[in-house]
């Protein structure tokens, strides 16, 4: 985690979870540096081809262009990997550093298309966009063109099959079923005959190849398709179908000219994520052939109920059924549209809860670490004061981190401060380490809420500490607590000069006595172990009352212990903490 | 002692690594010799699969999984070598993570150079290192607080009184020499209780321990 030109590092950057234990996937990006865009695509690039510049050939400017020459697979690829620079790019994710997105992207260079092999079998032959297609979108689809070569009438159903990717048989079909209703078909393709551009001239082997590609039969078959569209039309008129029809196809018409708006204003990365979801809908799983069926059942049988009630049944209820069926379809058509819509809601959303903790580390380091940072720059020459503050510094940041209320612990729920043996012996501990400058390690098995008894035994282990730091002589206290069988012992140990205890000064034995005299008060014992040059042990233990005591732990009791502990102190630090303790409980 | 255990550094903190090599080549120690050092687990499990020192000190806490990383890809292929878990955290599920995936010992980064070398020594020797906070955790771990725990192998998920008095001691900031002589038995018997409380911690499945170990996703 050390990364010196960072002061925070982002807590969970969105790197594919793979691709840090792929150090190769790195130096690729190196062999292929932005000035030197394509080195190893031999495939002809005909003259016409051009990516328009926007974000996502920043983010990825080593993408070969889909050249002409590549297969419908190499471009299916391709189209995977610009979708995947562009998540990766998009504004809001792209808390990575700016070299992050070409890393990731590492991946999706012609050398990775070995790893999908089932793309270029999955694409029929059908939906190889032809050589010599004009423009490119940066998705690595044609864009929307008449064909020149090869059109039967306008080049439109061949250039909107190019467009999408699909048999060029279901664009005309359409139109032809289009064309049944009221006519909608034959205006939709004069409209797109008209407003559609022509594709650019282009090479004449581009050329060559394509009139190959339309066979006599496709002609045939397209003419036939016409004709039937052209005899569906006038059928349907003749039969007065297309006017009731022409209730429906307003509304639906305006709906199909939003969605082709919204379609032509979505960026590219979007609408390469619809095309997947798309995909998705007509995918080869059964159960969303059955949603399909479903859906398209409903609209129909909504269509009908229309047109029959138009002719039956009394003209709203039947609109309404009609509208509400139709509806029930659309919605069950779509459904992975909407997941994929609460899915993006979702990613925001984390996106947003990781930007926020990564703001609260940052103010949090920035008050805690390097004020204190600060401070021991200042004060370097001092060792005992930069031992302490380091000290300090160190538990508060651990007790932020690992603490029972810290940052990593997972749902715990948050303990008061000294309101148990632990946390009050931790406390103490932290005052004794700050106070005198030595390190001070609490080892703590069990735990029970405070009570009186309990308060007078950490006093008394806090006057225990204190001797050890003012008399052994030691840098290190060892601080061990257990709770068991209903008594709560500590033992405080140093490994300094030590003692005889038959043969003290006074002050030392009066110290051992006030701490012994408290335990004994609270129904518990004080043993000091030492011997000279061997270090003390002092070891106190107090039976757990019942809780039912504990509570009895009144403010009255509290300013008791609070006296006591100023006749036994000698600077007074033992009565404010019995203060505190009273207040707390 | 026929030749000075080589040991092995694993830390993602280069100061780190060389305060501890500084640290041990000024004990003028000839028991140890630092034979290399790795920063990221991948280096680490190249390096060490290379070349087997006799103990590893390792990092709890790196990218790409941490010491533990460590200790699942080189463990099994490499039991002879020994690892000693380093780290600044406390948090129990951190130590008891690197203790279940095989590692002999859990010191802390706050220890002294000499006891450091002692500790490699100690391990080296095929014994165990509980530092007390180790020794509070597995204490913690084993004590029946919650009702008596429901033991599917009593010979694993109990410690015997004997076990529990040595832990008891280690918690308190006893050496093995201070312990063998407060119990009145030989430090052999000290060394022998705290392996088979290492091996019980690495074995059991008591719930606070796999509890821990779940956390981390290390069962």
């Amino acid at each position: 985690m050390a990364r010196p030109g960072q002061p925070v590092p982002p807590p969970a950057v969105p790197v594919p979870p793979g691709h840090l234990t792929h150090p190769p996937a790195v130096s690729r990006a190196d062999l292929y540096p932005p000035t030197a865009p394509i080195p190893a695509i031999p495939a002809p690039v005909p003259p016409a081809v051009s990516a328009p510049p926007d974000a996502r050939t920043a983010a990825a400017p080593w993408r070969p262009a889909p050249a002409g020459g590549n297969t419908a697979g190499s471009a299916g690829v391709i189209d995977d990997a610009t979708a995947r620079a562009a998540r990766a790019a998009e504004p809001g994710m792209s808390a990575a550093p700016a070299a992050e997105p070409v890393i990731i992207a590492a991946p999706a260079d012609p050398a990775a298309e070995p790893a999908d092999p089932g793309l270029p079998a999955a694409i029929g032959p059908e939906r190889t966009p032809p050589p010599g297609v004009g423009h490119v979108t940066p998705d690595g689809l044609p864009k929307l063109a008449r064909r020149r070569d090869g059109s039967i009438l306008g080049g439109v159903a061949g250039g909107i099959a190019d467009h999408l990717h699909v048999p060029v048989l279901w664009v005309r079909a359409t139109f032809a079923l289009l064309a049944m209703m009221a006519g909608a078909g034959v205006v939709a393709y004069a409209l797109l005959w008209i407003f559609v551009p022509q594709q650019a001239p282009s090479g004449g082997h581009a050329g060559a190849d394509h009139v190959a590609a339309t066979s006599p039969l496709e002609r045939r078959q397209a003419l036939g398709i016409a004709a039937v569209g052209v005899a569906l039309l006038i059928v349907a008129t003749a039969l007065g179908f297309g006017q009731l029809l022409g209730w429906v196809l307003g509304p639906l018409g305006l709906a199909a000219i939003g969605g082709a708006f919204i379609w032509r204003e979505a960026d590219d990365a979007r609408r390469a994520r619809w095309r997947r979801t798309a995909a998705g809908i007509v995918g080869p799983s059964k159960a969303s052939l059955w949603r399909l069926i479903g859906g398209c059942t409903l609209v129909i049988g909504g269509l009908s109920v229309f047109a029959v009630g138009q002719l039956d049944f009394m003209a709203v209820r039947s609109a309404l059924i009609a509208v509400l069926l139709t509806l029930v379809g659309v919605a069950i058509i779509t459904i992975p549209w909407w997941l994929r819509l609460v899915r993006d809601l979702g990613d925001e959303r984390r996106g947003r809860v990781q930007e926020r903790e990564r703001a609260e580390i940052a103010a949090h380091l920035h008050d805690s670490v390097l004020q204190t940072l600060a401070l021991i720059q200042r004060q370097a020459g001092d060792g005992r004061e930069v031992q302490r503050l380091a000290r300090s510094q160190e538990r508060q940041l651990r007790t932020w981190l690992y603490g029972p209320a810290g940052y990593a612990s997972a749902g715990g729920k948050p303990a008061p401060p000294s309101s148990t043996l632990a946390a009050s012996l931790g406390e103490v501990a932290g005052e004794v380490e700050d106070t005198y400058a030595i390190s001070v390690t609490p080892v703590i098995v069990g735990d029970v809420p405070m009570n009186q008894h309990l308060a007078a035994l950490v006093a008394a282990a806090r006057e225990a500490m204190v001797n050890a730091a003012k008399h052994a002589g030691v840098q290190e206290v060892s601080v061990y607590a257990e709770v068991e069988d209903g008594t709560a012992s500590v033992f405080v140990r140093d490994r300094g000069s030590g003692f005889d205890p038959s043969d003290v000064g006074a002050d030392r034995r009066g110290l051992v006595d006030s701490i012994r005299g408290r335990m004994e008060r609270h129904g518990g014992s004080a043993t000091v172990r030492s011997h000279p040059g061997e270090g003390t042990e002092v070891e106190l233990t107090v039976s757990v009352t019942s809780a039912a005591d504990g509570a009895r732990w009144t403010a009255e009791q509290a300013r008791q212990a609070a006296q006591e502990g100023e006749s036994v102190s000698p600077d007074g630090t033992v009565q404010a903490h019995a203060e505190m303790k009273g207040a707390s409980s | 002692m026929s030749h000075p255990v080589k040991v092995f550094l694993v830390d993602d903190h280069a100061l780190f690594r060389a305060g501890v090599k500084a640290e041990l080549a000024g004990l003028d120690d000839d028991r140890i010799e630092v034979a290399g050092e790795a920063g990221s687990v991948g280096e680490a499990v190249v390096r060490i699969s290379s070349n087997p020192p006799d103990v590893v000190l390792l990092d709890v806490h790196m990218p790409d999984g941490g010491g533990r990383a460590v200790l699942e890809q080189v463990h099994r292929s490499l039991p002879e070598v020994v690892f000693l878990a380093l780290s600044v955290s406390d948090a129990a599920e951190d130590v008891i993570a690197v203790i279940r995936a095989g590692a002999r010992g859990y010191v802390t980064k706050t220890i002294s150079g000499r006891e450091l070398a002692d500790a490699v020594v100690r391990v080296a020797g095929g014994d165990a290192v509980f530092s007390p906070r180790l020794a509070g955790f597995v204490l913690d771990a084993f004590s029946d607080r919650n009702g008596p725990a429901v033991l599917a192998d009593p010979e694993l998920d109990m410690l015997s009184p004997r076990e529990r008095e040595v832990l008891k001691l280690l918690a308190r900031g006893y050496a093995y020499k201070e312990i063998a002589s407060q119990l009145f038995i030989s430090i052999k018997t000290v060394e022998t209780h705290v392996s088979s409380v290492l091996r019980k911690t690495q074995k059991s499945n008591r719930y606070e321990l796999s509890r821990w170990a779940t956390d981390r996703r290390l069962v």
